[in-house]
């Protein structure tokens, strides 16, 4: 980081001509049914952006000079116009960074995708072993995940992402992660379990317990640059030292998510109307709602701590994340539900209202990850009955 | 960190082919596709500087021309040799 005035943090807090880190959810389709989906997908919507709509919002991205998106769904790769979108993208000098479950990352798209220096890619992995990601992320889906990666590495990718949400199951396997990147010349991204979408119903059950937040902040402080975070334990800066980032909620005014409908949020985290600035498809397009929405413009102003302004790790923490205390019904301007220094549990314990979701794209009926069933435990008939619907009330 | 002993003023410099540059009201982004890494200019003198490199026979006179006074040199040395160890700046031939 280079001059002398102030420091990059309290420049950003005031907004930027456009954003650093757009994430853009192509669509709400996928193949998975993640209990902690972020943004409650399964099933498409019709009304998701055209090939030619995608292509505009790419041209201004281009004009606004956005260096690049990251990719997301949904499975993005699973929309018939996925490697369409993405060469013009890189075509018109937006790199793309996209995140995918592996589905479609066969041996002939890895290397597609090793060919291009303007793409990377994520892949999401939830647990080291079968048993801990497939609770989460479905069953066959750890298999899917590592035939992804040995096809990337197989075709030469280097430096791709294996893409972790830390949960309290996962946290005692961060070395286990670290060894499956290493193994394909990948690199290890953290990032935190949200109480959005789908994640509302599940955070209670996986979030990481607070000693587990210790152990994560001390293995980050360990591992330095070399593991990515997406700046998002910001929370745990609280613990003592700064973590590796920026340290600072850029929701608004770095961040913000175009979801597969040409809404536009202030994060990828937040997907609720709450924190709807606008569409894409409006008049001004994205910049006028990225440069003007009033809601964007507040989330700009300068931030008053709230209950945490007196707490000392106020500067560094900054109260935390906006979306994890608006989905778990606390107050905007207090303390976040994981504040390491305890401040949110209190607050969590005194059970509140949990806002309603908005939109829900789950898919309906069938799931395809593992559904408890009882087996029935009917007395037989008799002991000598042979009849196979003995008994059986046939209507 | 590099010292401004890492960056010779008096060769020909120039932004890496593969970076993008973004002014911005504090100064400018700047974005490296190879190496996928941001960075940050945080003046507007330190940009001006930067855009003068491609067309200066040597960085000291990029600085000059770009309105740099003698006593905020070595501050601005310091800023380039940091670009130029994250290959946001490379050294170009004169002629070119």
């Amino acid at each position: 980081m280079t001059g002398k005035t102030g420091r990059l943090v309290d420049l950003f807090e005031l907004g930027l001509d456009a954003p650093i880190c757009l994430t853009w959810e192509l669509t709400y389709a996928c193949n998975l049914s993640c209990t902690h989906c972020l943004s409650s997908s399964g099933r498409r919507d019709p009304r998701e952006l055209s090939t030619a709509e995608a292509k505009s919002v790419i041209d201004e991205l281009e004009a606004m000079q956005v260096f690049y998106v990251n990719i997301g769904g949904g499975e993005p790769t699973v929309r018939p116009d996925f490697w369409e979108l993405l060469d013009y993208a890189t075509a018109h000098h937006v790199g793309v960074k996209f995140s995918t479950n592996g589905v479609r990352i066969t041996p002939e798209a890895a290397r597609r995708l090793a060919a291009d220096d303007y793409v990377d890619v994520q892949i999401s992995l939830d647990g080291a072993t079968p048993e801990v990601n497939d609770a989460v992320r479905g069953h066959g889906s750890y298999d899917t995940a590592l035939r992804a990666m040995a096809n990337l590495a197989d075709a030469g990718m280097k430096n791709f992402k294996l893409s972790v949400v830390c949960t309290r199951h996962n946290i005692p396997q961060l070395d286990a992660f670290r060894e499956i990147a290493d193994r394909y010349g990948a690199q290890l991204r953290l990032t935190r379990l949200r109480p959005s979408g789908r994640g509302a119903d599940v955070w209670d059950d996986l979030h990481p317990l607070p000693e587990q937040q210790r152990e994560l902040y001390d293995w980050l402080v360990a591992h330095g640059e070399t593991v990515l975070t997406g700046d998002s334990f910001f929370h745990l800066s609280a613990f003592g030292g700064k973590l590796a980032g920026l340290n600072l909620c850029g929701a608004g005014r770095v961040v913000c998510l175009i979801d597969p409908v040409g809404d536009v949020y202030a994060c990828p985290f937040a997907i609720h109307d709450e924190f709807l600035a606008g569409n894409v498809r409006d008049e001004g397009g994205f910049a006028e709602v990225w440069r003007e929405s009033e809601l964007f413009v507040r989330l700009r102003e300068p931030q008053q701590g709230g209950a945490c302004a007196s707490c000392s790790f106020y500067d560094t923490c900054k109260g935390g994340c906006m979306a994890a205390k608006f989905f778990t019904g606390l107050p905007l301007d207090g303390p976040d539900p994981e504040c390491v220094q305890g401040h949110g549990e209190s607050l969590l314990a005194g059970r509140r209202e949990v806002p309603a979701p908005s939109g829900d794209h789950s898919h309906r009926g069938a799931a395809s990850h593992p559904v408890p069933i009882v087996i029935g435990s009917r007395p037989p008939v008799s002991a000598c009955e042979q009849s196979p619907l003995a008994g059986a009330r046939v209507r | 960190m590099p010292t401004t002993s890492d960056f010779d003023l008096d060769r020909a410099w120039d932004l890496h082919p593969q970076v993008s540059v973004r002014p911005e009201p504090f100064g400018a982004l700047l974005y490296h596709f190879g190496t996928r890494q941001l960075s940050f200019l945080k003046d507007r003198g330190l940009l001006r500087v930067v855009q003068a490199l491609a067309t200066a026979p040597t960085a000291r006179v990029a600085c000059r021309t770009s309105g740099v006074g003698e006593d905020d040199v070595l501050r601005y040395t310091r800023a380039l040799a940091v670009l130029a160890q994250s290959s946001m700046l490379i050294e170009r031939q004169p002629s070119s």
